[in-house]
């Protein structure tokens, strides 16, 4: 019984180990593919794929990003003032806001948008082109699948992600504000000056950063998931389901690694 | 032949060499031995898993062998580095069984999709090489359309359309046959016999339609439970006396699968037992 459990936990941990192996060698794959995808010096029509992508990930992601970041920017500043007021702080419910979400809630929160709305259509559309033998077609033309299917969505997910953040940090920042109005009367232009002021670079620039990784985690996630499928129909939605689960999961984690590292690295 | 790694001439433009296939300990292919020559039409046989269309995927290098060589135009697969794996690539058309399509594509687009991607031809080039070919499948008037809005034996000839777009030296076909009525079928084994005339390529075929195999081939090889259990020209098995070929050539049940035993089984769930 000891023995079959002790099998059970080595064969999850190679599974697991594996996985992290399949993910490390598309991400050195899909590296080398990436410069074939930029414009100019690479290959047209991987740009216009990417461009393509970045429509679908970015600038269709907005609204939802958005309505997202205005809702999480009230809970904050609700569930701060409710706090705060009792020592007569409100101010402090703009730093609340403005700093929770350059460092923490804005590339957060956005990963998990697209996570859920990219992650799993990249892998449902790998997974439905394994299982149409299309991927199998690429490779007997000669034409690496990672470069033409994985790297044009690798680039737009790394531009489009970042932009995202933004539109998020900026939407939650309004919320706080319009907290602020309504709570206090204080208009929104002082709002904002106090929110600048509270707000650094480097928490913007980490937030940036973050963003980058989790673009990085949501694509490979997505699109390994699809390039693993095997099987029909109900096995490509068995791998878009897996890359929302897999991706928010590892998106957290990563993030409690990058706090970790800046909070025992400075200015935190 | 556009980048085709240089041909040995004169010996078989396939070999495979003891190939033995396994999935988690279960052998696939056991030993398979076989020599396509230059421009003939080999057709490989079989029943459903006996292991015709893993041969397949090893003779167009998506799968490598667990032992053994695959060898095309004298170049061993397993030892191409990957650059000329993929000039080797370019020397072999595949029509997939579906079609293997893009949908999100036009139809020419689907046949440009290779002089795009592996060739720097001007695109007024491009869109004539494509044009010529979606004729010689009979598919010239149906560029513009998606794939999903043709018939199944037109997503077939369009498949074929693709496999010739980069000229290649070998075409291999993936059950053309499957799915389509009879007048269609022999349609598409019409457009493999004129293609092979008109190119003089090397066809590779994995069937079990025998209608079809009978019509097309030059030579068959028939796998049974991933061996190959006769090669020969097709007058030559069809003489054949093993069991198995004469039971595959004349469609007869194996015994487990007969009607009177599949009517007992019928009649005791009629009757309220359990199958």
């Amino acid at each position: 019984m000891s023995m079959s459990a002790v099998e059970r936990l080595g064969s999850a941990t190679l599974r697991h180990v594996e996985y992290v192996g399949g993910l490390a060698i598309q991400f050195r794959n899909a590296l080398g593919s990436l410069l074939p995808t930029l414009p100019l010096i690479g290959n047209r029509n991987r740009w216009r794929s990417a461009v393509g992508q970045m429509l679908v990930v970015g600038v269709d992601a907005v609204p939802m990003v958005a309505i997202m970041a205005v809702c999480a920017g009230f809970i904050l500043a609700m569930q701060g003032a409710s706090e705060l007021r009792r020592f007569g702080a409100m101010e402090f419910v703009i730093d609340l806001v403005t700093i929770g979400f350059t460092r923490e809630l804005g590339p957060l929160l956005t990963a998990v948008a697209v996570s859920g709305r990219s992650g799993s259509a990249f892998s449902a559309e790998i997974g439905s082109m394994v299982v149409t033998e299309e991927i199998d077609a690429l490779r007997t033309m000669g034409i690496d699948p990672t470069e033409f299917v994985l790297a044009p969505k690798f680039l737009a997910a790394m531009i489009m992600l970042p932009c995202l953040t933004i539109v998020s940090n900026a939407c939650g920042i309004l919320a706080g504000g319009l907290f602020m109005r309504i709570s206090t009367g204080m208009s929104l232009g002082v709002y904002l000056e106090h929110a600048v002021h509270s707000m650094m670079l480097r928490d913007v620039m980490t937030g940036l950063v973050k963003s980058l990784a989790f673009a990085t985690i949501i694509v490979h996630v997505g699109c390994l998931e699809g390039f693993r499928v095997r099987g029909g129909p109900d096995a490509v939605g068995r791998s878009a389901t897996a890359a929302v689960v897999k991706s928010t999961f590892l998106v957290i984690l990563a993030d409690v690694g990058f706090t970790a590292i800046f909070y025992l690295t400075g200015a935190n | 032949m556009a980048g085709a790694p240089e041909a040995t001439g004169t010996g078989p433009v396939i070999s495979a060499r003891d190939v033995v296939v396994s999935y988690n300990g279960r052998r696939v292919l056991d030993g398979i031995n076989l020599d396509v020559a230059r421009g003939e039409t080999m057709v490989l046989l079989g029943g459903s898993g006996s292991g015709k269309s893993t041969l397949l995927r090893q003779i167009i290098a998506l799968e490598q062998p667990y032992s053994g060589q695959i060898f095309v135009n004298g170049v061993d697969l397993a030892k191409c580095t990957p650059k000329h794996l993929k000039k080797l690539r370019r020397s072999i058309g595949v029509a997939f069984q579906d079609g293997a399509l893009f949908d999100s594509m036009s139809l020419e687009d689907n046949i440009a999709l290779p002089l795009r991607e592996l060739t720097r031809l001007p695109e007024s080039t491009i869109r004539l090489m494509t044009w010529m070919k979606l004729a010689v499948v009979g598919l010239a008037d149906y560029g513009k359309l998606s794939p999903r809005e043709l018939s199944g034996g037109m997503r077939k000839r369009a498949a074929v359309a693709r496999a010739l777009s980069l000229d290649p030296e070998i075409l291999v076909f993936d059950e053309p046959s499957a799915g389509l009525d009879p007048i269609v079928a022999a349609e598409l084994d019409s457009l493999i016999l004129g293609l092979k005339r008109a190119f003089n390529m090397t066809v590779v075929v994995v069937t079990h339609e025998m209608s079809s195999a009978f019509r097309i081939a030059d030579r068959m090889a028939m796998l049974y439970k991933g061996s190959l259990i006769a090669v020969g020209a097709k007058e030559e098995l069809q003489r054949s006396h093993n069991p198995y070929i004469r039971q595959f050539f004349d469609g007869i049940p194996d015994p487990i699968a007969d009607s009177t035993a599949i009517d007992g089984h019928i009649q005791s769930y009629l009757k309220g037992g359990s199958l």
